[in-house]
């Protein structure tokens, strides 16, 4: 073995010979034949679900098997996934501490030491039961028939429709929602998903990020494509309006302010429990989708209702999920209300700053929607309704 | 769409992101290396419209697939040799899949271009795909292959097995340390531009040969990402190339990440691409081949020495000694001696090597029998249950010649090329490294600063690195016990030393009492000076193939 070249491989076809193994499920009994399950985790309900087969200690976790610990730290001596990266706690995290191991420790992971779940963070599971083949037909589904919407809407001339000042409403203002819905995908969401305990927290969190980017891009591609049917239609106002308009300066503030945040919990809460009901709903379902039929527009709600339907039946789900078994917890249940309430008291009054920022759009439309304080209403209410959800109480900062 | 239109979508995806004026997005992660604010463009010009049904359309590709294969009976042609050893490689992958995806929020923080992270948010979803459709896979073997123990047992055995750190550095080095170090130079600019290859296209190859064709349509599916996840580290490295004082940093991350990938794919994928298969052709390629072909010219002749265009200098000595180590120095055949002599501690059956095997060795890497025939005929005759011990046993008891080795604290692997061997009292532990750079990377470059400079945001090194630490001298018996690779009759191992599902031929914990297992770390921590230098001087006189000294100078 000393030349520094292979064997060069003969230049004559071959091919490999496939031979009869039996190989297959049930052909023998023999000692385990029969154990055809995840045997490491314990399923929420009484059954596995693929869900949970697929998702459940891909990331592992030193207090159950990682015996080991985390081979890498950062300068700081944190490593992994640290439970300090937010200030809500689940049960079992300050008595369940990672077992000492040492030399001669074993792996100290046994049921009667650390068992499966080891803290109230394993408990979560994403009720959408997100994952690989979830997310693509979803998404795939929603591109497609928006893109179907859209198409039909230019061949039969539906644009024509508009009034000028709902075609000034939609290039300036209904496009501006495109920047939100990207800068929370990426640095709200997408950033969170280094961060939170479990997989089944980190997936739920990237899928959240990419509905919002999807729907960022879908507002921006329905941009342009109005941009090129419509006479006169200004495709760069919704950068100037989000940069530059006084009724948007808030929507920005807060949006900033959002991914400024370095707690992953409370970027997740502060943007699903509290900006989504009372700026994003406000914005999309009260004022874009009630506004546009009655200004003759039936396509913009289609590419809104999308978004709508993200947050509302499946972001929010999961985010209620989370949240509500942290609120619930049978060790940190006041301590994490108390956080989320002290949560509220600085996010609720931020969006409803912004949310009363936006009151002109109300008046710009032809055809008017329904009042500003009458949709402001309905989504403090909605707003109300999920923090009861969550044992939380909505009340003070709503200056009810 | 047409090009025009197509160009002016991706120019209008451009317009979402914008300066933030009100409070930027919160830092993170740090790193060390320094970017100025510029404009890379996003190489990948994806927009999730055409991403996503692109995306679906390969899932039913693939879904279709593992029906027609239940359909058409696949697992009445697998090789159980081969399904085995997936059982290790399904544990493991899914892992750095997952790492991946957790790893690109590491570049908001520290690569100012926003156009940059659209790509980088697209690459995140695809390693979620990636990672549960791999999960799926194994959830698949594990219904519908004869023995599913030890894939039912994955992420618990993955995590406290003897070579699961092996495995899960390729993954935590992704998302750890220096921002840039991990997700940017060991993830994209390394495992993935080079490592993959052996990985995804490889590993296909060869379980198709052992009659699986399930393996290669997911990870071909897989890999088509891959073109993608390339181009965003490209970028970036163009980026960091711009600021002088970054080569320094550079040339530190590219060789220990270089070494490290290394160290820890060829030690898995070619242990299974050689040791996995039954497919004996002559004319197939070994993983040393390949290794040259796609390791050594595609990616450090192709793409790792025209960045010395750039000032760079890239790591020439690291690449040359990886291939010696594969083509001179019997790296894979080393490795896989390693995991077979400690077949009881895993949780896989490993089956011995066969005369047809041999043969297939000799031609593809001549001299081996002389190495390694001997030890793998002892496997063969130790392999069944008839008052024996296992081969680790017998070793220790001198029965056979093969020496345990020690770990290399840095990648995790034995020191198995015993003359390379390095030992150095680190952070006041006496430790052992399976070479200069692994060595290097402990000592000088995962340390808060290099050559002189401050790099108050690289790593460390952390963990119980040595797995026999935890269990010195435990009887075996209770170490399979504690691990969990016991089967569901409560005494059968999961792991086997060969095929035969037999139960009467199969080891159980009985085999296993009395036998103590120490740890060489610790007995090398507790030696007087005199006796590790000895004993050291010693060991590295060994192998190859794990002889002991006297046996290698005799
Ligand atoms: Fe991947
Ligand atoms: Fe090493």
């Amino acid at each position: 073995m000393t030349t520094l070249e292979p064997t060069p491989a003969p230049q004559q076809r071959s091919v490999p010979k496939l031979s009869f193994t039996d190989a297959e499920a049930g052909a023998k009994t023999f000692p385990g034949s029969e154990s055809r399950f995840f045997e490491y985790y314990k399923p929420k309900g009484r059954k596995r679900t693929h869900y949970e087969d697929v998702t459940i200690d891909v990331q592992p976790d030193p207090r159950h098997y990682l015996s080991q610990g985390w081979l890498y730290s950062f300068a700081d001596g944190q490593a992994g996934y640290p439970l300090e990266w937010t200030v809500l706690k689940a049960w079992g995290e300050d008595t369940n501490t990672p077992p000492k191991r040492y030399a001669a420790s074993g792996g100290q992971a046994t049921a009667d030491k650390v068992g499966w779940p080891a803290t109230g963070w394993h408990e979560f599971r994403d009720p959408n039961e997100e994952w690989e083949q979830t997310i693509y037909r979803y998404n795939a589904n929603v591109v497609r028939q928006m893109t179907q919407n859209i198409d039909n809407a230019r061949e039969t001339k539906a644009f024509a429709q508009w009034n000028p000042s709902w075609v000034r409403f939609v290039e300036r203002h209904a496009s501006a929602w495109m920047h939100p819905e990207h800068g929370l995908g990426l640095y709200v969401f997408v950033d969170a998903n280094r961060a939170a305990p479990t997989n089944m927290h980190n997936n739920a969190i990237s899928v959240n990020g990419m509905h919002r980017i999807r729907f960022a891009q879908d507002i921006a591609m329905y941009n342009m494509t109005l941009a090129n049917e419509i006479e006169g239609f200004d495709g760069t106002a919704h950068r100037e309006a989000w940069y530059q308009d006084p009724v948007w300066q808030g929507v920005r503030e807060v949006a900033e302010h959002l991914t400024a945040i370095s707690d992953w919990a409370e970027e997740v809460f502060c943007t699903n429990i509290v900006f989504e009901p009372l700026v994003g709903e406000l914005f999309r379902t009260q004022l874009v989708m009630h506004s546009a039929p009655g200004n003759g527009d039936y396509v913009t709600p289609t590419v809104f209702s999308a978004g709508e339907y993200d947050y509302a039946q499946r972001d929010l789900r999961y985010t209620r999920a989370m949240f509500s078994l942290l609120t619930e917890d049978k060790e940190f249940a006041e301590h994490n209300k108390s956080i989320m309430q002290g949560w509220l008291s600085t996010w609720v009054p931020r969006c409803l700053d912004a949310a009363r920022q936006l009151q002109p759009l109300w008046s710009q439309p032809e055809a008017k929607p329904p009042r500003f304080e009458d949709s402001l209403d309905a989504v403090k209410e909605r707003f109300a309704g999920i923090c009861r959800d969550l044992n939380l109480q909505p009340s003070k900062e709503l200056g009810q | 769409m047409s090009r025009q239109s197509l160009r002016e979508a991706h120019q209008k995806i451009q317009e979402l992101s914008w300066e933030p004026t009100f409070a930027t997005p919160a830092k993170k992660y740090g790193t060390d290396y320094k970017f100025s604010k510029a404009g890379k463009k996003d190489p990948l010009k994806q927009m999730l419209r055409s991403y996503f049904p692109m995306e679906e359309e390969k899932d039913n590709r693939v879904y279709g697939a593992q029906d027609g294969a239940i359909r058409g009976n696949m697992f009445r042609q697998v090789q159980e040799r081969w399904m085995e050893w997936q059982k290790l490689f399904l544990s493991i992958i899914p892992f750095p899949e997952i790492s991946a995806a957790r790893a690109m929020p590491l570049l908001f923080s520290t690569v100012p271009n926003q156009e940059l992270h659209n790509g980088q948010a697209i690459q995140m979803i695809d390693e979620v795909r990636h990672s549960t459709i791999q999960q799926n896979l194994k959830r698949l073997y594990m219904n519908n292959y004869i023995d599913p123990a030890g894939f039912n047992s994955s992420l618990r055995n993955f995590h406290n097995d003897y070579c699961g750190t092996i495995g899960r550095q390729f993954g935590e080095g992704f998302i750890t340390g220096d921002a840039l170090t991990a997700a940017s130079i060991y993830l994209t600019i390394v495992a993935e531009t080079a490592f993959t290859n052996t990985l995804f296209v490889a590993m296909p190859a060869e379980a198709a040969a052992n009659g699986d064709v399930l393996l290669p349509t997911v990870f071909h599916s897989v890999q088509s990402d891959e073109s993608r996840h390339i181009s965003n580290g490209y970028a970036t490295l163009l980026m960091a190339l711009q600021d002088e004082d970054n080569r320094e940093l550079l040339e530190r991350d590219l060789r220990y990440a270089f070494w490290n990938n290394h160290a820890v794919v060829d030690a898995a994928i070619g242990t299974f691409i050689e040791y996995g298969t039954k497919d004996r052709r002559k004319d197939r390629e070994s993983y040393a081949e390949m290794w040259r072909r796609w390791i050594y010219d595609d990616y450090y002749r192709s793409y790792l020495m025209p960045l010395e265009k750039y000032g760079l200098t890239v790591p020439h000595e690291e690449v040359e000694e990886a291939w010696n180590r594969i083509w001179n120095k019997g790296y894979v055949h080393e490795v896989a001696q390693f995991f077979a002599t400690g077949w009881l501690v895993n949780y896989w059956r490993i089956d011995p090597m066969t005369d047809e095997d041999f043969e297939w060795f000799e031609y593809k890497y001549p001299g081996w029998y002389a190495k390694y025939g001997e030890w793998w005929e002892n496997y063969n005759r130790l392999a069944t249950p008839n008052g024996h011990h296992p081969i680790a046993v017998e070793a220790a008891l001198g029965n056979i010649d093969y020496q345990y080795p020690h770990r290399c604290w840095t990648c995790m692997v034995p020191c198995l090329i015993r003359q390379d061997t390095v030992h150095d009292k680190v952070d006041g532990q006496w430790r052992t490294y399976c070479s200069e750079t692994c060595h290097w990377t402990d000592k000088y470059a995962f340390r808060p600063n290099y050559n002189g400079r401050e790099t108050p945001n690289m790593g460390q090194l952390s963990g119980h690195r040595e797995w026999e630490t935890l269990y010195h001298n435990w009887e075996l018996s209770d170490i399979v016990v504690d691990m969990g690779i016991v089967r569901d009759d409560g005494k059968t191992l999961t792991p086997q030393p060969h095929l035969d599902l037999d139960a009467d031929k199969m080891w159980t914990v009985d085999h296993l009492r009395g036998l103590p297992f120490p740890s060489p770390n610790v007995s090398l921590n507790e030696m007087s000076d005199e006796e590790r230098e000895e004993h050291m001087a010693l060991y590295k006189q060994g192998g190859p193939g794990g002889r002991h000294a006297a046996a290698a100078a005799g």
